[in-house]
């Protein structure tokens, strides 16, 4: 798509791998013997490893966080308004890590690895991961890359929480946490929408618990279904008033179950394409992680003593339509922040777009991102001028 | 730094917890904290001031003041400070007491609406007052509660907090911060030092 990157863009990204045969123990009880990350980085370490920036992402997200795999790419990585040079995680300044967490689907071991146990692919036998594995792993990547503090953690909703537990058992190794349109922990509501989602997959005639690989098929209508609630969950009421309205894709109501809505038409064509890129197994996987995040539940309910390990400094940012993960969700952490004791900064911003708001551009929330990254990028490269 | 916010800023004890009301672009918060070892929190609504706090390395929470101080446990701070913030609000006094459940200690400061050259305004010219420390029209000024210096004795005797310390002065101009004689008359701007 892009015929000349842009100034702003990082332009054309490679993949790498990281093999690691030491085994993970996970917080299930069960170990991974090995397994591989693959990640992409922007930007240059410094000398001192010292302006590295993690970023975590979401349910659906992967390494691909910004630029172009290809000159043709239609569309560049996931989180390409935020990365970049001159963007608010400058990439001038900052050495930018973006992971596929394990269990993915986009390189990264996961249900459809091949078991070295068995020699078939794990599906279903995939251990379930919680954020604290893909803390511990992601880890393992930095120690790999020579990182031993990050200058800052950063994720949006999932990718949020895995930043909390970097935070809290991490502590020495994370110096600043971007915390976007997260929660401290799924609410009801929030676990009984990823139900339905698992329930739609797991009922797809196609799915054959989850060895649907060796059935030669795709539990396609399972995970349409799923993603189309998910969907949902993920704009605004006003959001899609403002872009579907009423609006009909044909010319009067036909009186039968065909599209008739935009909105209709806009959601099947979601579950469509999402139903051939993503695999059934790790969206059941990053769900569930989802719903077992629960740091104040490890503390008696506690949050502020769930937080107590924590040592860096915190942004908190939350969206004023999202509901998915609401501003007051976000008020709960930050409260719970300023009881332990936390530097924490939070900003609730004002944008139409919902839960996705995380992931587009916003004036106001690059000023307030931009504004914490720039007084990091300040701290690293004034620190290192010390040094020197 | 303005006037008033120097005055405050000598007021504040080294390294003390402070929640500063209405922090604006934090510049108070950032010379106390790199001065003073002070540590805490400004309040803000103010989209553009966060920002500037956050460039600053100030820790700014969006919220507003009007919604109360409910989030923060009694006695989280040594002192709170609110300046040009206390005529906004619904509720002063409200706000007062809050001030004073979070902390033992507040500085505020704030519009002396009984200084002089307001009554000739009001008095002779028989027009709202226009002035540096209250720079809007009538029809679309914030400010919703004006009061005077000698009001705000009576508001912190009447909900038996007690004044330890206050002052009078034209904020624009430096040096000019002192205890007048006549400060309800005098003093364009007044700031007071309230314990519980």
């Amino acid at each position: 798509m892009p015929e000349t990157l842009s100034s702003t863009s990082v332009g054309l990204v490679t993949p790498q791998v990281a093999r690691f045969d030491t085994p993970l123990m996970l917080a299930c009880g069960r170990e991974l013997p090995a397994f591989e990350l693959v990640y992409e980085t922007y930007g240059t370490l410094n000398e001192t490893a010292s302006n590295a920036i993690l970023i975590c992402h979401a349910l659906s997200g992967h390494h691909h966080a910004a630029g172009y795999h290809h000159i043709d790419d239609r569309k560049p990585g996931w989180w390409d308004a935020h990365i970049g040079p001159g963007k608010s995680i400058d990439t001038r300044r900052f050495f930018v890590i973006a992971v596929n967490n394990l269990g993915g689907c986009h390189g990264s071991t996961g249900p459809s690895s091949e078991n070295p146990a068995t020699g078939r692919i794990w599906g279903p036998d995939f251990p379930l991961m919680t954020v604290t594995d893909w803390v511990n792993s992601q880890a393992m990547l930095a120690d790999r890359l020579g990182i031993a503090r990050f200058a800052a953690v950063v994720g949006g909703s999932l990718g949020g929480m895995q930043v909390l537990q970097w935070a809290m058992s991490l502590p020495e190794r994370v110096a600043n946490a971007v915390v976007v349109a997260a929660t401290p922990r799924l609410s009801a509501q929030n676990i009984a929408f990823n139900e339905v989602a698992r329930q739609a997959i797991r009922s797809d005639p196609e799915f054959f618990d989850g060895w649907y690989t060796e059935h030669q098929t795709l539990p396609k209508q399972g995970l349409r279904l799923a993603r189309m609630v998910g969907h949902i969950t993920y704009l605004s009421e006003h959001s899609m008033g403002a872009r579907f309205g009423r609006d009909l894709r044909t010319d009067s109501l036909n009186y039968g179950y065909d599209v008739e809505f935009e909105v209709e038409s806009y959601l099947r064509y979601q579950g469509d394409t999402f139903s051939t890129r993503f695999d059934a197994n790790t969206y059941l996987l990053m769900t569930k992680a989802l719903d077992y995040f629960d740091p104040a539940g490890e503390h008696d309910d506690d949050l502020p003593k769930a937080l107590s390990t924590a040592t860096c400094r915190f942004l908190v940012v939350s969206f004023t339509t999202d509901w998915r993960f609401a501003p007051a969700r976000s008020r709960e952490l930050v409260d719970a922040l300023l009881r332990a004791g936390k530097h924490v900064s939070y900003a609730n911003i004002d944008s139409p777009h919902g839960h996705d708001a995380f992931l587009l551009p916003n004036e106001r929330y690059e000023a307030v991102l931009g504004g914490f990254m720039m007084r990091i990028a300040n701290d690293v490269e004034r620190a290192a001028g010390d040094n020197s | 730094m303005r006037a008033d916010l120097a005055l405050i800023y000598d007021w504040v004890p080294q390294g003390a917890r402070v929640l500063d009301l209405g922090c604006g672009d934090g510049t108070l918060l950032a010379a106390l904290s790199s001065q003073k070892q002070v540590t805490g929190y400004g309040l803000e609504i103010d989209s553009d001031g966060i920002s500037r706090c956050l460039e600053k390395g100030v820790d700014v929470i969006e919220q507003d003041l009007d919604q109360g101080l409910a989030n923060i446990p009694d006695d989280t701070f040594d002192l709170v400070i609110m300046t040009q913030a206390l005529q906004v609000l619904r509720r002063p006094d409200l706000m007062l007491d809050e001030m004073l459940r979070v902390a033992h200690e507040c500085i505020i400061a704030f519009p002396n609406f009984a200084w002089w050259r307001h009554r000739l305004s009001l008095g002779i010219k028989g027009r709202m007052p226009v002035s540096r420390s209250l720079p809007h029209a009538w029809y679309d000024t914030p400010n919703i509660h004006l009061s005077t210096f000698r009001d705000f004795s009576d508001l912190c005797r009447m909900q038996g907090h007690t004044i330890t310390d206050r002052a009078v002065g034209n904020g624009s101009r430096e040096g000019q911060w002192r205890h007048r004689r006549w400060p309800n008359l005098f003093g364009q701007d007044a700031i007071f030092r309230v314990r519980r």
